[in-house]
């Protein structure tokens, strides 16, 4: 991978340090009166999510990283790996639930997800910004209750408990918004 | 973004405007001359960490000016007593979310002065620039670097070993400080570290460390060591001037840039020519003086307290 110097740091270059992955998110250049300039950088351990800060001397440089954003189908699990596949290439890539993280509660066959791929590998999935998904689980609706306030917990098929109003139904299909969680309407 | 748009708002120009003509105001007041010097020269800065921006005109090899200095240090060795400049001032690579490469500096001269005399007129121009509507004004404290690196770190920066703030500057950013110069390390903890706990106002720091002495005489501290007549002033803990017992020995100065030039060569930076006629100024005799320059886009800033310089110029690089 090309080497990136620090004038060629921008948010959302991904860059290797200590070994990992990292996303850079800010670069401050920094230059005292008469001093050297440096450059204090935040990144994000892409395996890890923690956000960490560097300094850097100006022209020091950090060797890219091979990480790529693709968007990919979630096809099935076997329960050890979540399978992927490129909707151009047919390639099948297989992630582990480490990478699948938070994603996994959302996961329903087909979805299309955006599976970040280190060295080839996914390191990471985000599920699409919103998916439809049945209620398995939740009380007893109440008929007619459309209006008024008041939520109640309803477990969904691929497993997110969400919040919802106090007339759904096991059964009954709803949007939800993965990046908040929060219910967004019934589906009809 | 819209790119063609000013980044400043109208009432952000409207405020800058205000700024300018109070600053006219205070040195009409003083008796202290506007100077308008050039900022395209043939010569320019060998100050190690400063780039200046090359050009050429007719074929003549130029430099855009990185500070009004040595004009103006040629007009105080011509007579002209205490004068300040207003202006563009230039220095290449400098961008960021405090830096513009073009910027607004004040500098201004005074003849006679020590480094504090300057520091209370620094004052007292900060305190009418900051100064809100119902008359109220900023604090404005002044402490040695000394003691405001010891309130923050613990140990005397001045006698410290080299290898101590070596270890200290590789732990708060990287192993490559390992082997840097002490200014640098010293710039590296003093940012990092004593910035930050800075307090909030005006903060007038003196007599800075004998090896960041750039164009300050040297001088003896209250415990005897030796320091330079350095001064920078911080608002809200950014940087926004910087101050000397101005040196005025010519031999002292020619060895300074003989020194940058050696350090340019060893780190494979361009090596400039030495300004000869500011030199001849110096032979020729300047007065005692102490200046000062403030960075009027930082201190705008600072009035507004907005976070970026592209938020107080009408067009920042970006949009140039």
């Amino acid at each position: 991978m090309a080497n990136y110097s620090t004038n060629e740091f921008r948010s959302g270059l991904k860059v290797m340090l200590d070994g990992d992955p990292c996303s850079i998110l800010e670069n401050e250049f920094v230059k005292p009166g008469k001093g050297q300039a440096f450059s204090r950088v935040k990144l994000r351990n892409l395996k890890t999510s923690r956000v960490l800060e560097k300094t850097f001397k100006s022209g020091e440089s950090l060797e890219g990283a091979d990480v790529m954003d693709q968007d990919m189908q979630y096809l099935y699990t076997d329960g050890d790996f979540w399978y992927f596949m490129e909707p151009d290439t047919f390639e099948q890539h297989q992630a582990t639930e480490n990478a699948v993280g938070d994603a996994l509660q959302w996961l329903s066959e087909q979805d299309v997800c955006m599976v970040t791929l280190y060295n080839g590998s996914p390191l990471s999935v985000m599920p699409p910004n919103h998916v439809e998904i049945e209620i398995i689980e939740t009380d007893p609706g109440l008929r007619g209750d459309t209006a008024q306030g008041g939520s109640k917990p309803a477990k969904l098929v691929t497993g997110a408990v969400v919040k919802v109003p106090l007339f759904l139904d096991q059964g009954d299909v709803i949007k939800v918004d993965t990046r908040t969680g929060e219910y967004q309407g019934r589906v009809k | 973004m819209n790119k063609w748009q000013p980044g400043a708002s109208l009432n952000t120009l409207r405020r800058r405007a205000v700024m300018l003509s109070s600053i006219r105001e205070f040195f009409k007041h003083r008796s202290v001359l506007e100077v308008d010097v050039p900022v395209l020269g043939r010569s320019t800065v060998t100050d190690l960490n400063i780039d200046s921006i090359a050009i050429s005109s007719d074929g003549e090899q130029g430099y855009l000016q990185t500070s009004p200095e040595y004009f103006m240090k040629r007009l105080l060795a011509s007579g002209s007593g205490d004068i300040y400049s207003m202006g563009k001032a230039f220095r290449d690579g400098e961008i960021g979310i405090k830096h513009n490469p073009e910027f607004t500096m004040l500098e201004w001269y005074r003849c006679g002065w020590d480094d504090h005399q300057l520091m209370s007129e620094v004052a007292e121009l900060m305190k009418l620039l900051l100064a809100s509507e119902d008359g109220t004004t900023c604090d404005v404290i002044k402490m040695s670097y000394a003691d405001c690196f010891f309130d923050s770190l613990g140990f005397d920066p001045h006698s410290a070993d080299l290898s101590d703030l070596q270890l200290l500057a590789a732990k708060l950013a990287s192993e490559s400080w390992l082997d840097e110069t002490r200014a640098n390390c010293l710039d590296l903890i003093f940012s990092v570290q004593v910035e930050p706990q800075l307090p909030l106002g005006v903060a007038i720091i003196y007599d800075y460390p004998e090896c960041q002495a750039a164009l300050a005489k040297m001088g003896k501290n209250s415990v005897g060591q030796t320091i330079s007549r350095r001064f920078e002033a911080f608002f809200n803990g950014v940087e926004i001037a910087n101050g000397y017992l101005e040196l005025i020995d010519a031999n002292e100065q020619a060895m300074r840039f003989e020194r940058d030039t050696e350090a340019r060569k060893r780190l494979d930076r361009p090596t400039l020519g030495i300004d000869q006629n500011f030199l001849a100024a110096l032979n020729s005799g300047i007065p005692a003086c102490a200046g000062v320059a403030i960075g009027l886009d930082r201190l705008l800033m600072g009035i507004l307290g907005v976070d970026s310089i592209d938020q107080v110029l009408a067009f920042s690089w970006v949009r140039c």
